[in-house]
């Protein structure tokens, strides 16, 4: 049973890079855009980083946004403010986001479910707040403006990542694939292993000897700063960072992303973030309510596939 | 040297006293069995020495080290592993990852991102070598969830013994088990202590595997220290026959 079921993994994996590689070829053909992949990878990114806390290491946040609008910000700012560089704006922007998750971490690791959740959910509300009011710095309501992500230097040779889409999809996705690449081996590593010891119990984790907030805090912030590198190239995509992107309905639309998908599976939540942001793109064109059509779709996936739409996938293969 | 030394421990639970001035020295290599009729404090006396939580007065002394103030996982990491009275393992987790991650903690990896190809060699042989031990090496790939009863009781064992501890704690290993599991159970016990100078505290319920494997037993009953002696001496005990296994007849 295992290895045809390794083997049927390792062929869907195949299968989704190839996707992802050739999206701009065969997105048009479906009435997709290039944006629009760019999008799914970016929210499917952060999803997974909120995943690497939720589904593997068994903590729910619902304050991931913060974290994402903070790398959002960094990254605008950056780029508007100090430097004309998109990697420079990268590195702010997930730095800004990470370490904000390692100090509030670090208050909060103690809780546990539900006062986790809302202490989390109240950390992202107070970022919002400062970027909403902060009009002289943030641009307020109206969000921050006035920069533009900046084309890639090479060696000599120069990527323009600005004007040309595929150019810039292609950026994002070397950007996601180094990310989750890092993701895969950490959860496949000792300090990987002892995060899913937690989630699976965590009285047996601490007394085999892991100290579990310190693990869930290491878990939480580097969760974090994947999220946050997420939001620093969601930036990028529109070269606008709004505070709409550190509110916690953002939060919970990750948390909905990687539940859809499937939480239990590596993939499941940009399976999750593809699902979401094409209905949202369908739908939003059509009619002002989609978000009941979403919410709809979510009561389905909860009620039929438990296991998300990935989870289902992968039961039938190993059936 | 003792292994195991505790001083005059007493744990209150608001008005209810659980223990009340045990003291309790166990000396390296030894099989201890700790009986007791129900609420006798059994499983509280486990939980002062493992570190789930503080006692309200005295201290707990591990290979002459006050480790009172020790939180659980620094006890594991000076060779303190438990079992649950209820099987506590990782349901969703092969068996042999389950003993993996007991095999990674004790070698000091349990923070690193990656191993080496010679590091991940000698945990791999490690969790072998456990799993063999214990009479999983077949079920290695099966998710411990999947077990029977006695299997994860086993395969808990397992996951002590992959810390390799220098004082085991077994809480009533042969709970819900039949009587061949109990069996295999009391095998498995007995081979651990023919493979080193592990030192053993036991619950246990079962008279039967106590008189068996026991090289002295402690008498608890409601929260107080009753006797303590070799088998042959606690069964011709006459306080202990009338608080507990008269209770029994």
């Amino acid at each position: 049973m295992n290895s045809r079921a390794g083997a049927a993994r390792q062929a869907g994996t195949a299968l989704l890079w190839a996707a992802l590689l050739l999206a701009p070829y065969w997105l048009p053909w479906v009435g997709g855009y290039t944006a629009l992949g760019a999008r799914v990878l970016v929210l499917g990114l952060a999803a997974m980083s909120l995943n690497f806390l939720l589904g593997f290491t068994g903590v729910v946040s619902f304050g991931h946004a913060a974290y994402f609008g903070l790398g959002a910000y960094g990254a605008g700012l950056t780029l508007k403010l100090l430097a004309h560089s998109t990697p420079l704006a990268l590195f702010f922007g997930t730095l800004a986001g990470g370490i904000a998750g390692a100090l509030l971490g670090a208050l909060i690791v103690h809780l546990r479910g539900v006062y986790f959740a809302m202490v989390t959910i109240a950390f992202g509300q107070v970022f919002y707040y400062i970027a909403f009011r902060w009009n002289s710095l943030t641009g307020g309501d109206d969000g921050l403006r006035g920069f533009a992500r900046q084309p890639l230097h090479f060696a000599g040779y120069a990527i323009d990542i600005l004007n040309n889409g595929h150019a810039f999809y292609y950026f994002v996705l070397v950007c996601f694939a180094v990310t989750v690449g890092v993701m895969a081996l950490i959860l496949r590593s000792p300090l990987g292993r002892t995060m899913l010891a937690i989630r699976e119990n965590e009285r047996r984790a601490r007394f085999l000897g892991i100290p579990v907030e310190r693990h869930i805090w290491v878990a939480f912030t580097l969760s974090c700063f994947f999220t946050s590198l997420a939001g620093a190239l969601y930036a990028m995509v529109n070269n606008f960072a709004d505070p709409m992107g550190l509110h916690w309905s953002l939060s919970g639309d990750l948390v909905i992303m990687a539940v859809m998908g499937g939480m239990r599976s590596f993939w499941g939540p940009l399976v999750g973030a593809a699902v979401f942001v094409v209905v949202q793109d369908f739908l939003s064109s059509i009619t002002t309510n989609w978000m009941s059509f979403v919410g709809l779709l979510i009561v389905l996936v909860v009620l039929f596939f438990p296991r998300g739409l990935l989870g289902l996938a992968q039961r039938r293969g190993e059936a | 040297m003792n292994v195991l030394e505790i001083r005059n421990a007493t744990k209150r639970f608001g008005s209810l006293v659980a223990l009340r001035n045990v003291a309790l020295s166990v000396p390296a290599g030894e099989l201890r069995a700790i009986i007791g009729p129900n609420g006798a404090g059994k499983t509280t006396l486990f939980n002062l020495v493992s570190g789930f939580f503080a006692p309200s007065a005295g201290s707990v002394l591990f290979a002459g080290r006050d480790v009172t103030a020790l939180a659980a996982h620094q006890r594991v990491a000076l060779g303190m592993a438990r079992t649950f009275q209820i099987t506590e393992i990782f349901p969703e987790l092969t068996v042999f990852e389950n003993v993996r991650i007991a095999a990674e903690v004790a070698a000091g990896y349990r923070l690193r991102p990656r191993l080496g190809r010679s590091e991940r060699a000698e945990v791999c042989r490690r969790v072998e070598q456990t799993l063999e031990l214990a009479g999983l090496a077949a079920k290695a790939k099966r998710l411990a969830g999947e077990l029977a009863h006695g299997d994860q009781r086993v395969a808990e064992i397992a996951m002590a013994l992959a810390l390799k501890p220098r004082l085991l704690l077994l809480d009533e290993p042969t709970a819900g088990m039949g009587e061949q599991e109990t069996q295999e159970i009391t095998r498995l016990i007995r081979r651990l202590r023919a493979a080193g100078e592990l030192t053993i505290v036991l619950i246990e319920h079962d008279m039967r595997v106590v008189f068996h494997l026991a090289d002295r037993i402690t008498v608890l009953c409601y929260g107080e220290l009753l006797a303590e002696g070799t088998p042959q001496e606690i069964a011709a005990n006459e306080a202990v026959q009338e608080a507990y296994l008269g209770k029994a007849a």
